[in-house]
């Protein structure tokens, strides 16, 4: 049972971009369309599904000094074969997530997921701990994505969705549109909760 | 607020005449729909409902409208209303609190996300006509300096009547509504650097046409009618002749190098941006504190 | 050569400013602009963490990655050099010019995890700079997120007055913030 909640933690409670305000950099820059958000969402799910269970398997030989730069080797491998599986099977994906795959490495999500969990937690916790926080970044990105793309194209993965006459906002796909968005999203999150608090509370 | 409404006035009404009634159909849309705005989110946070009688959204939907091509369809107008109200003010709190001026956060939302509508000039009758500015780059004749000056041409429908706009600005700032250093220092920094500087392509240093420039665009709309805004420039004399610098130095470079024909809205939001930290180390110089 | 380096310099600062165009250094952005001060420690130590990273990882790829056909080895071997830069960097503070360590060595641990670090390395093979290039776009890109973190900062402290309704408290308004900021320095592109 707890497994179940640690799994489900990642997706909503402590959802990594929309609760725990981490990944900032590759939420924003490639949330212009929602292939691109699913894409890179599961590049990062792998690598930190990965890392947790390696670093939970080594966590009893790494040294305690030195145990970030262990951490950091130990993901960047996994981030450059990522970065290869991708470049071989998806290139098209590959070219316009650009340096934001090997910027995987310094992805706070996955480095605070190592340090926080993976490390102090068994092999079976560690996985599904990289498992739900994997998918809420997936998830997250998708829906930022998602609202981006209608908006901003007009589309959805791609496909027409909109009736002609709708006139695409390009603000919403350009650099600008991704903080406004992301952070109206998360003020209506914040919005949702509180009233939620306060109902229970009254 | 009133003051300036009734400064614009003259200069709303010209464009009324100069372009044809569509154009009064485009300032009762921005206003409009900025007083819609302003009334829905005071009801939404439970604010009082007479805050909207201070007219300031009232303004910012006119001078969003000022902003906009003559022949912009009614939606865009209506969005960038809203945008200008949501997002320029009420997200930090309601006015005094808005870090940027919200008409030209309106107006910039509209320029990068319709571009071409934004960039449709029309003349008089609506019939599409290249600005000043954009036949200066494109190496045209310009209209004479005369026709410039009252209003003889394309461009965003509330900026065209200079003449119009300069007695309405001498008028705020006799009712010392605004602070003349900001224009000043924008519009001499403007004419300085479009005299001496040689614009892309070609060579020549003090070759440049000043006056063109300073005639032409959104330049005196701006420096004399949103450079200004109390909220959003700096407090003290000497940060308000740093904002009228940099305001013409950014504006200058992207007239003269940059992608776009004009760079008004960009420039006053830069510095918009840069007022706080303007404030503090002109205050500190000041009175030798911190 | 030397349009070509102002090209990247203001490239660099203004219309592809690597925190408000590129979403490299968001984090640091966010985390370390409540202060006007503590943004400025934070941007000098970025600048020159930038700066030399670019120059090292510049040699690691021309003499080690390039020769031996292992260019795949550039991620992991140029965190692990930035890492150990950034560490030895802090030695080297310390022991020679305590003032600067006490200013600005709280901010160098975090810098290690700062993308805009390892981005600037990554762009600069991308792109295929020379050594003279790879040290001014390390150098312009720690100046333009810089200037975006001091300004950013600037709003902020004058935002810590403002009655923000609570929903947008915090995070939200700070991206909206940036947003806007962004859009002012979208009137640079094409320039040059």
């Amino acid at each position: 049972m707890r497994s179940l909640r640690v799994f489900s933690r990642g997706l909503v409670d402590e959802n990594p971009v929309f609760r725990l305000l981490l990944g900032m950099c590759p939420t924003l820059a490639v949330s212009t369309a929602a292939i691109n958000g699913l894409g890179m969402g599961l590049a990062a799910a792998a690598v930190l599904v990965a890392s947790n269970i390696l670093i939970s398997l080594l966590r009893s030989v790494i040294p305690d000094k030195i145990r970030i730069p262990c951490y950091i080797v130990v993901i960047a491998t996994f981030v450059t074969m990522v970065d290869l599986l991708m470049a071989a099977f998806v290139p098209d994906l590959h070219a316009v997530l650009g340096i934001f795959i090997p910027l995987i490495v310094v992805n706070c999500i996955v480095l605070q997921r190592a340090e926080a969990f993976a490390s102090k937690n068994t092999v079976f916790m560690s996985a599904v701990d990289g498992i739900g926080m994997g998918l809420g970044f997936t998830v997250a990105l998708m829906i930022l994505a998602s609202i981006r793309e209608v908006i901003g194209s007009g589309t959805f993965f791609g496909i027409s969705v909109l009736p002609l006459a709708f006139e695409p906002m390009k603000l919403m796909v350009s650099p600008p549109g991704a903080f406004i968005s992301l952070g109206l999203i998360i003020g209506l999150i914040n919005y949702l909760k509180n009233r939620r608090e306060a109902e229970r509370g009254a | 607020m009133l003051l300036v409404l009734l400064a614009l006035a003259p200069a709303a009404l010209f464009a009324v005449y100069h372009f044809g009634w569509y154009v009064l159909a485009i300032l009762l849309t921005g206003t409009i729909s900025a007083v819609l705005a302003e009334t829905a989110l005071l009801r939404f946070m439970k604010k009082p409902l007479t805050i909207v009688l201070d007219g300031s959204a009232a303004l910012t939907g006119l001078l969003l409208a000022l902003n906009v091509p003559a022949g912009a369809p009614l939606w865009m107008v209506a969005i960038g209303a809203f945008m200008a109200i949501i997002i320029g003010k009420h997200v930090f709190g309601g006015l005094g609190y808005n870090p940027f001026n919200p008409a030209l956060v309106g107006r910039a939302i509209l320029v990068s996300s319709w571009p071409a509508h934004m960039m449709a000039w029309v003349g008089p009758g609506l019939i599409s006509s290249a600005t000043p500015l954009a036949m200066q780059r494109a190496g045209e004749a310009v209209p004479p300096y005369l026709d410039l000056f009252f209003g003889l041409k394309a461009g965003s429908l509330g900026e065209v009547s200079v003449f119009l706009l300069l007695l309405g600005g001498i008028f705020l700032i006799c009712k010392r509504v605004i602070d003349w250093k900001i224009p000043a220092a924008y519009l001499a920094t403007v004419a300085l650097m479009t005299w001496v500087l040689p614009a892309r392509g070609q060579i020549g240093f003090f070759a440049g046409d000043p006056l063109m420039h300073v005639l032409s665009g959104g330049l005196v709309l701006g420096a004399f009618f949103m450079a200004t805004d109390w909220v959003t420039s700096p407090v003290t004399k000497l940060g308000r002749v740093v904002m009228g610098l940099g305001a013409g130095i950014i504006t200058a470079v992207i007239r003269l190098y940059g992608g776009l024909p004009e760079g008004v809205t960009f420039a006053i939001l830069i510095m918009n941006g840069l007022t706080p930290l303007i404030d503090r180390y002109t205050m500190g110089r000041r009175f030798g504190v911190r | 050569m030397v349009p070509n380096l102002f090209a990247i310099f203001f490239g660099a600062i203004l219309i592809n400013n690597f925190v408000l165009t590129r979403f490299l250094g968001i984090c640091p952005f966010l985390g370390v602009s409540k202060k006007i001060e503590t943004a400025v420690g934070m941007s000098l130590a970025v600048i020159f963490v930038m700066t030399v990273a670019s120059l090292a990882t510049w040699g690691i790829q021309t003499y080690l990655l390039m020769p031996f056909n292992m260019l795949y080895l550039r991620t992991i071997s140029f965190i692990l050099v930035i890492a150990v830069l950034v560490q030895f960097v802090e030695m080297v503070m310390l022991k020679a010019t305590p003032t600067l360590y006490q200013a600005l060595g709280v901010y160098l641990p975090l810098i290690t995890t700062n993308c805009a670090v390892l981005g600037v390395t990554l762009l600069n093979l991308n792109e295929n700079y020379t050594l003279v290039q790879s040290l001014m776009h390390g150098f312009a890109g720690g100046v333009g997120f810089g200037l975006a973190i001091v300004v950013f900062a600037g709003i902020r402290e004058r935002l810590d007055f403002a009655p923000i309704p609570k929903a947008l408290e915090g995070f939200p308004i700070a991206l909206i913030v940036a947003g806007l900021l962004s859009i002012a320095f979208s009137g640079f592109q094409g320039l040059l």
